[in-house]
């Protein structure tokens, strides 16, 4: 038997701090967290940074190291620095150097890295080890070269290297949310489909339970399945709330790929154990014949700066297609003239269609529209100079030329806004390994 | 005619990873479960995202009273077309559909 204890969702996030020290009291055999996610976006894999602020990662992940220390028993985080490149992995280790200082801690500490280089990339690719998963983007042997960082998502056998060493802490890149839970139950000989689903059930924390916001969860693993508890306050598991987190950012709620082969879910049962606790059983674990772990890339794509004016005239809010039309035809061809044929200008109407533009089939308009200009172009300079072309049509253009000059609102001075580097995910695809630790680095640092 | 989001409760959006979308269509009760299988084509899901009917993935979760329904994003997660970056809001997509 395996119990794993889960903080909550993703470090950064914050938890219950009485779930937690609850949680401890059971006697867990590790700890284990997620540090990331795709969710927020390309920025964090492209600049390799973290989503969340130093000073709350470094106050939660002391006191994960002080109930690690309390119980004993290892602590590991997955796709540390929220996208888990190498650059991430650092700076977590940085913050836990600090804390080891700080606390008088002397800790042995496993980090794996899952980043990527382009030249070893594309020698996989050339060698057909890179394949497309579906809806991914077409690409060639320039696009590994783009990204500014390539991430492989480690499995569980990754893990279990890290956990081998007798780290008392895992400090991981990339990983599958997963396999940081899975991996010490599958290690002891727990039942590989209970490992894997139960590892699902628990990547968000306490979100398969009533109370998602108290955070820490323990899941006990054996030989057929798994039981999970839930440690916060008016935190209750049900067979419902269980059965449905198969549903969450999962394309398909039956089957859950990863690094070795795939989970199946279709045969498990659920049953109520008592109000709180559910116990799962059933769950099948499908062996693939390669060895395979997904990628993520992300490459810069330009440089932008937005602008944003208030239209509050009604006759201009009536007419805002017509005008922002106009401008973006008379702005593109003075600034073509001016500076260069390399950018971009996307005037989006909020208060009519930003958010789902060509796919609203409901628009209501009502007395106001904001205006966001958008301009993308190869250098932040040039982005800026567009940008400033783009800034007296946006505060006097005319919807005739028959009528005074109007003006609109700024919000700000300048109304010009730099946001750096965009960036983009441009890899859904898999690279086969012959041996799992074949495009990861372990190493053990003493602290 | 009555809209998908006239009769059920609960529609969530999320991004399967950058490049897919996965929308679970929450029924509540088995009748109006039932109901919305019977009555909400695959064919005008495709049409209210403007993609093929073979792109549309659908599930009917008996168990949860829940359809299922996974599609590649309409706009690859945070490219520069891209107005959503959690995808939560293609929901209201789905809830604007008219029922058979």
């Amino acid at each position: 038997m395996v119990r794993v204890l889960i903080p909550s969702g993703a470090l950064g996030l914050g938890y219950d701090r009485a779930a937690l020290a609850r949680g401890i009291d059971q006697k867990p055999d590790i700890i284990a967290i997620d540090g990331g996610s795709t969710d927020s976006g390309p920025h964090y894999l492209g600049t390799g940074t973290s989503k969340y602020s130093r000073n709350s990662i470094k106050a939660e992940w002391r006191e994960l190291m002080q109930a690690r220390a309390e119980a004993q028993v290892p602590l590991i985080i997955g796709t540390s620095g929220t996208c888990g490149a190498d650059s991430a992995v650092d700076w977590l280790v940085d913050i836990t150097r600090e804390i080891a200082a700080e606390t008088g801690q002397s800790l042995k500490v496993a980090v794996l890295k899952s980043g990527q280089s382009s030249s070893a990339m594309k020698r996989a690719y050339q060698a057909g080890k890179i394949s497309p998963l579906p809806a991914a983007p077409k690409i060639c042997d320039a696009i590994f070269d783009d990204c500014t960082n390539i991430v492989a998502l480690a499995g569980a056998e990754q893990i279990q290297e890290a956990l081998n060493t007798g780290a008392d802490i895992v400090i991981a890149g990339r990983t599958t949310d997963t396999a940081i839970i899975s991996a010490l139950p599958l290690l002891r000989g727990c039942h590989a489909g209970g490992a894997w689903h139960g590892a699902k059930i628990g990547e968000c924390g306490a979100l398969a339970t009533t109370n998602p916001n108290s955070g820490t969860i323990l899941i006990e693993f054996d030989a057929q399945g798994f039981t999970i508890s839930p440690m916060g306050d008016n935190a209750c598991a049900t067979p419902e709330t269980v059965s449905a987190h198969m549903l969450y950012e999962n394309a398909d709620p039956y089957i859950l790929f990863e690094p070795g082969g795939y989970l199946d879910v279709t045969q498990a049962s659920y049953l109520a154990l008592d109000d709180q606790q559910v116990r799962v059983t059933g769950s099948e674990w499908v062996v693939s014949e390669a060895y395979y772990v997904k990628l993520e890339g992300a490459r810069r794509v330009g440089f932008q700066t937005v602008s944003l004016v208030l239209i509050r005239d009604p006759r201009y809010v009536a007419h805002i297609r017509d005008w922002c039309a106009d401008i973006e035809i008379k702005c593109t061809t003075k600034a073509q003239a001016r500076i260069a044929d390399d950018f971009s200008i996307e005037l989006r109407l909020i208060g009519v269609d930003a958010t789902l533009g060509d796919l609203d089939h409901d628009i209501q308009v009502g007395s106001e529209v904001a205006v966001l200009g958008i301009v993308t172009a190869a250098t932040q300079n040039l982005s800026n100079e567009v940008a400033k072309i783009l800034n007296p049509y946006l505060l006097h253009h005319p919807l005739s030329e028959q009528e005074e000059m109007p003006t609109f609102a700024f919000p700000f001075s300048p109304p010009e806004m730099q946001r750096g580097a965009a960036y983009e995910f441009c890899l859904n695809h898999v690279l086969t390994l012959q041996s799992p630790m074949d495009a990861f680095r372990l190493e053990v640092l003493d602290l | 005619m009555t809209k998908l989001g006239d009769i059920v409760p609960k529609i969530r959006s999320k991004n399967a990873g950058p490049f897919w979308l996965t929308i679970d269509i929450f029924c509540v009760s088995p009748e109006l479960f039932t109901e919305i299988c019977e009555r909400l084509s695959t064919q005008s899901i495709a049409d209210g995202f403007g993609i093929p009917l073979q792109a549309v993935k659908r599930f009917e979760i008996q168990d949860l009273n829940t359809i299922k329904i996974s599609l590649p994003r309409p706009t690859v997660q945070g490219v520069r077309e891209d107005r959503d970056m959690h995808g939560a809001s293609f929901s209201q997509v789905l809830k604007a559909i008219e029922l058979r």
